[in-house]
This record gives structure tokens, sequence and C-alpha cells, in this order.
């Protein structure tokens, strides 16, 4: 949990019985750093983070926590070295939220062993460090969106593990996305906690991540500092879709600016494209948008 | 008293717990992966944030109290429940004992079920209605721990085993054994349980489809349940007159007849697999945060869920062998513990109890309170009926849960 194990995935093959999902996948983890992944959807990052919290069991290859084999290691143990917030948990009626946070402790407690002091020390922590302590006693129910999605986060941090998080801002207003990001990253640089998150947001992520890492198709397309990362050509991969990277005038991370169909840039690349026939007329008229024919893989695009 | 120790412990006990304590102070999140990604330019020391971020290492002491506290009082409201619940057993136990055709005074009861030789009340106390009592206790708690289970693992109050048919297919195989293969004794309990185990495979089977959904597997029950009910009633169809009386029983479920000959095979499921289902109480807890949360948490879900599944087929199997299957029991006892017991904690225990004392209750008031002698499972099914009502159209507005 502080930076010093190393996760890595060799030659990861995953699917859902015949249909290959991820394909020959290398990833090393940085830790003790951000990790985001980032994709489009469909590309296999969900179910990347499941097999690297075990969740699911390869087809080939393997992912290794200091060098072990995770889909061998005792399910406990591994729950001690490594949390997973899903996407969507289900949270029970009635539950509350000190109760939730206290489930995070299962893989530290022995099968009938008694509530331990250093449990009730970690939810204390789990709870301050998320800023919930006032909300203890209330029932997850009650929750707003927002607050209920830090419960869940203080829920992994009471497991006291590195993280793994899958979409920890859906489903949240944008000052919710920010504010939970912001947590995420106190506790990465206070504790030292290694982080992999996969996010939608590519702004988001340039911004908060150390590392970054573009998923298409089942494979890494490309890894590495988001500065470095983040080209448009990347993104015309990883998304099919064109779009400019200027500086984020806040923190001087890659800031993607999309490109759709009806906004262009520069008349002088205009092309021969377009739905329908009024749109191409239109895109005549305005010049038309910047995408070359051959690029024109987005699964989101209207066929004429 | 937990707080007292918690003051010097609070923030110490945070360094054995972690894996290693001294690296998180020190410089290892940038050091081994220096040369990966830009250095975000904050080490622990350095960020501005430095004195909140300490918090995130170890919570103040009177934090940790605050929350011991919590936890205490939770657990205080789901103790007192269950000690209410078991001195109630106790009483409405003596009770039935004592009353009957004839009434015996408190003394002589307890007298008997001590062992001691009471003239008269030896045979009836004794002979007769201990064994009834305990039969109803027995298999009570055996429905609620089964009902319980599979409501919690499903995720849904209508999962429960004499809804999805599993309570149908224990009844048919009893039904069919002593009917059509003239069988009794243990020998009408194996086949019981091998119908449950059977009908609780193929329910999740034909339900199965990549992982499990809880609507799906309750759809396909109820099919399965109708089915096998229609195979009790046929068997029944076939039973000479004078079998009549016993066969009634695998359709509603009585206490009639009992005697420790019926008692002992469920003392010992319950002795038996009773604490299997304990053990698993927490991991049981976890399932119900969702598959993926609960394996990251580190259960084992399939193994756990199939642990679970033959302990509380097992359970529901031997009680429904020798009572018949008590209507509505098992899918009652759950929810009327939630309520009772709030949402903190284990519910199989306060199940247990809430589902002894419904068959207990309802056994008494079945013999003694509307003129006819009523089996017991005729009461339970006349409660059991209007919540199953309101279970469904709860559940049609809010999708809720137990």
């Amino acid at each position: 949990m502080t930076g010093t194990h190393r996760l890595e995935a060799n030659g990861l093959t995953l699917g859902y019985r015949d249909r290959i999902v991820v394909e020959g996948l290398d990833l090393a983890v940085p830790p003790g750093r951000i990790t985001a992944v980032v994709g489009a959807n469909a590309c296999g990052k969900s179910t990347l983070l499941r097999s690297m919290s075990r969740l699911l069991a390869p087809q080939s290859g393997q992912v290794l926590l200091d060098g072990r084999q995770i889909h061998s290691m005792p399910a406990k143990e591994l729950a001690r070295t490594l949390g997973l917030l899903p996407q969507s948990p289900l949270a029970p009626e009635g539950i509350t939220v000190a109760d939730l946070v206290g489930r995070g402790r299962h893989p530290h407690q022995r099968l009938l062993s008694r509530w331990r002091q250093e449990d009730d020390a970690a939810v204390a922590a789990a709870l301050e460090a998320t800023g919930t302590t006032e909300l203890a006693d209330r029932a997850i129910d009650e929750l707003s969106g927002g607050q209920r999605q830090r419960v869940w986060i203080a829920m992994v941090l009471a497991q006291q593990t590195d993280l793994l998080l899958d979409e920890p801002t859906t489903f949240l207003d944008v000052n919710h996305q920010v504010e939970v990001l912001d947590l995420l990253t106190d506790l990465n640089r206070g504790r030292g906690t290694t982080i992999v998150m996969v996010l939608h947001d590519l702004n988001l992520a340039a911004r908060y991540a150390d590392h970054l890492v573009a998923m298409a198709a089942g494979r890494v397309h490309a890894a590495g500092a988001p500065g470095e990362v983040l080209t448009a050509g990347v993104v015309r991969t990883v998304f099919g879709l064109e779009s400019r990277i200027v500086a984020d005038p806040v923190s001087g991370r890659p800031l993607v600016l999309p490109i759709g169909r009806h906004h262009t840039e520069g008349a002088d690349r205009a092309g021969e494209h377009g739905a329908a026939a009024g749109m191409r007329e239109r895109d005549a008229l305005q010049g038309g948008y910047a995408r070359q024919p051959e690029e024109r893989s987005s699964p989101g695009e209207p066929e004429a | 008293m937990n707080a007292v120790p918690a003051a010097p412990q609070g923030p110490a006990s945070h360094g054995p717990v972690s894996h290693d304590p001294s690296a998180s102070h020190g410089p290892a999140p940038h050091g081994p992966s220096a040369s990966q990604g830009p250095a975000p330019g904050s080490a622990p020391g350095s960020s501005p944030v430095a004195a909140r971020e300490r918090g995130i290492l170890a919570a103040p002491p009177e934090l940790t109290g605050a929350v011991t506290h919590s936890r205490l009082r939770r657990g205080r409201r789901r103790r007192l429940v269950v000690l209410v619940l078991a001195a109630l057993i106790a009483g409405v136990f003596l009770l039935t004992l004592m009353v009957g055709q004839t009434f015996y005074p408190l003394d002589q009861v307890v007298r008997v079920v001590l062992g001691e030789d009471v003239p008269g009340a030896s045979f009836t106390v004794g002979r007769l209605r201990l064994p009834r009592a305990m039969l109803a206790v027995l298999a009570g708690a055996c429905f609620g721990l089964g009902g319980v289970v599979f409501q919690t693992m499903l995720r849904n109050p209508l999962a429960s085993p004499d809804i999805i048919g599993i309570s149908s297919g224990a009844s048919a195989a009893a039904a069919f054994a002593i009917i059509m293969l003239s069988m009794g004794g243990v020998q009408v309990s194996i086949v019981a349980i091998a119908g449950g185990l059977g009908v609780a495979l193929a329910v999740y089977l034909l339900s199965f489809r990549g992982g499990l959904a809880g609507t799906r597997l309750i759809l396909v029950g109820i099919g399965v349940a109708a089915m096998l009910d229609s195979v009790t009633a046929y068997v029944l169809s076939k039973a000479p007159q004078w079998e009549l009386q016993e066969a009634m029983r695998w359709l509603t479920g009585s206490l009639n007849g009992a005697g420790y000959g019926t008692v002992m095979p469920v003392l010992v499921a319950l002795a038996v697999l009773g604490p299997v289902l304990l053990s698993q109480s927490r991991a049981l807890s976890l399932l119900r945060l969702g598959d993926d949360t609960a394996a990251a948490l580190g259960v084992r879900t399939e193994r756990t869920r199939i642990l679970l599944i033959v302990a509380a087929v097992g359970l529901i199997a031997f009680a429904t062998a020798a009572t018949g299957p008590i209507a509505f029991v098992a899918f009652l006892s759950g929810p009327i513990a939630a309520r009772i017991a709030g949402p903190a904690g284990s519910l199989l225990i306060p199940s247990a109890l809430v589902g002894a004392l419904l068959v207990l209750v309802a056994d008494f008031a079945g013999q003694f309170l509307f003129g006819l002698r009523y089996p017991v499972g005729v009461v339970t099914g006349a409660l059991g009926a209007p919540y199953l009502l309101y279970l469904i159209i709860r559940t049609n507005r809010t999708g809720g849960s137990l």
C-alpha cells in the first residue's frame, strides 16, 4: 500500500467464453503513482481491471503482484494488498456508512475473530480521509451521489491497500468528480498509495494521472506521461475522434478539444465526408472537417 | 470499554497494520518510479496540504473511539432482539407443554423435561407435547436459516427456498417415496434431501447465464415450484384412503405425529449445518455488496456460494422431510428479522429464532385458537400470503432488497 508493490500484466489475454476482449496485453503499473486507463467503450478497460484484481482469470498470460501470480494467491492475502472498487457496487438497504466502511476490514479479519481496535482505527482513518466522519451514522440510501462515492472509497481505504478503481467518477457532477479525484490525489501524495483508475474524461485523466494508459481494441496503444501520450494521433486511433491538443491553462497538462462533424478547424482540408446529402452540402459550404477518409473507423460514425 | 485503550493505541496501531510503515513516510512514492512519468512535484513532506494528509495515515484517537462507540451501539440492538426472541421462544415452548386437553402446572412440566417420571404428565408432556414443541423450534430454525441465506445471497426476499421450488422439490420427493415406494423414516429424509438439492441444482443451472441474476432465478424457481406441486398433488391422488392424513402433510406441512424419531435427524442437521452457515456469515454479508466487491474483499464467491447453497438446502430438506413444507416460514423469517434487528450485523441467528417462534406460535394457534385443529402450515400460510402480496407490490415500486 505504500508504493512498494509492483503490479504488472504480461501477455494478458482476457475474454468471456469465445469473445476475446483483451489480447496479449503488457502493462506495468508504476508503484506509488496514479495511473489512469482511458479508451473507447468496450475496449477492455474494465475487463483489464477485473483481471488485475483477480475477478477474471486470464485465458493466457499472467498478472503479477511483486512477481507472484495473483490468480494463485490466497484470496484474502491478495485483498490485503490490492483493493478494487467496481463500477457499480451494491449497498444493502438501510446499511449505515460506518457499517459499510467496516466491511473493508474483512481481509484483515480471521474466521470468527472479534473486531479489533485496529479495525476501528482503520475505519476512523478512512472516514476522516474521505471527509465522511459526519456521515458515519447515516444510512447510505440517504446520501447524495458524491457522498456515496466517497463512502465507497472509504470502504476500500479501510482495506489499507493499493487501489484499483473502475470509473470512480461516473454518474457524478463535475464538482464531485473533481472532489473524488482530489481525494485520490491526497491519498497518493500523502500515503504513497498506488492508484489505477479507469476514467472516461480524457482531460481529467490527463490532469490527475502521473501515468496514462491509452487502450484500443484490447491492447495498450500508448502509455507514459500524459504530455507524451495524449496527442491528436493517439486520440484519433483510440477514440476515432479528431481533436486538437492544447496546454491546460490551469495545470499545463494536455487538454483535448474534440472536433465534431459540425465544428471545423481550417477550411483548407475539406474532404468528401458526411453521411446524409444535406450534411455533405453543409460540409462543402463550411469546408468539411479535418479527417482523412481511411481513418473513418469510429464506431459512432453514422452510415449513409 | 474500548474507547479508553483507544487513546494511546489509535495512531500507533496503524504502524503494525500497514505492510511497511517506514516506507509510507519515506521517499518511497518517488524512489522506485522516478524514471516513469513526470514527477508530480509534491513529495509527502513538501505538499501544501500535508496537515490533512497526515489524517489519512492515522485517525485521531477520539475518532477511533467514536467509531468503536457507534459500532457497539449498532450491535446492541441486535443483541437485545436475539435475547428477547430467545426468551419468547422459551416462554411459548413451556406454554405449549403446559396447555392442551389437560393442563399441567409449570413445576410438573419442568420435572418431565428434566427427565423425572411424573405420572400422567410423563406420557402427555414427555411423549406427545415435548417432541412436537422441539420439532417446531428446530424445523422453524432450519427454515428461517435456509430462507435468509437464500434471500441474502440472491439479494431478493422473493428468492426464498419455499418460493423458488426447493421446498416443493423436497416435498414432492418425500411424498413420492412414501406413497409410491412405501418408504419410511430415514429413507424418506434422504429422498427429500436429494429432491431438494436436485431442484436447487436444476434451478441454478436453468437460470445461470454467465453469472447469477436473482430475478431470472426466481422466475425459473417459481415455474419449477408449480410443476413440483402438481407432482405432489398427482402422487397424493394415488394415495390409498388411510394414508391421506399422512400424505396431506406434504402439501401444507404439519407437526402431527411428531416423535423423537422425527426430531433427531433435524436436530443433527441443525447442529452440523448451522455452524457451517454461521462460519460463512461474514462472507454472506459481503456478497450483498455485489460479487465483484465481495471478491475484491477476499471472498471466494463461487466456493462460498456453493457451500451456502448446500448447507441451506440441507437444512430445508431435513426440516421438510420431518414436517412437510410449512408454508412461508423460510420466506417470512428473514424479512421479519431484518425489520426488528436492523441492518447491522448478520441476520442468520435472528432469522433462525424468528422461524422457530413462528412455527411454535402458529402450531399452538392452529391447535387451540380456532376450535378446529389446523395443521401449522395452514396458519403460517394465512400469515405469509398477504406478506407475499405486500412484498411483490413494494418490490414492484422500489426494486428493494431484504
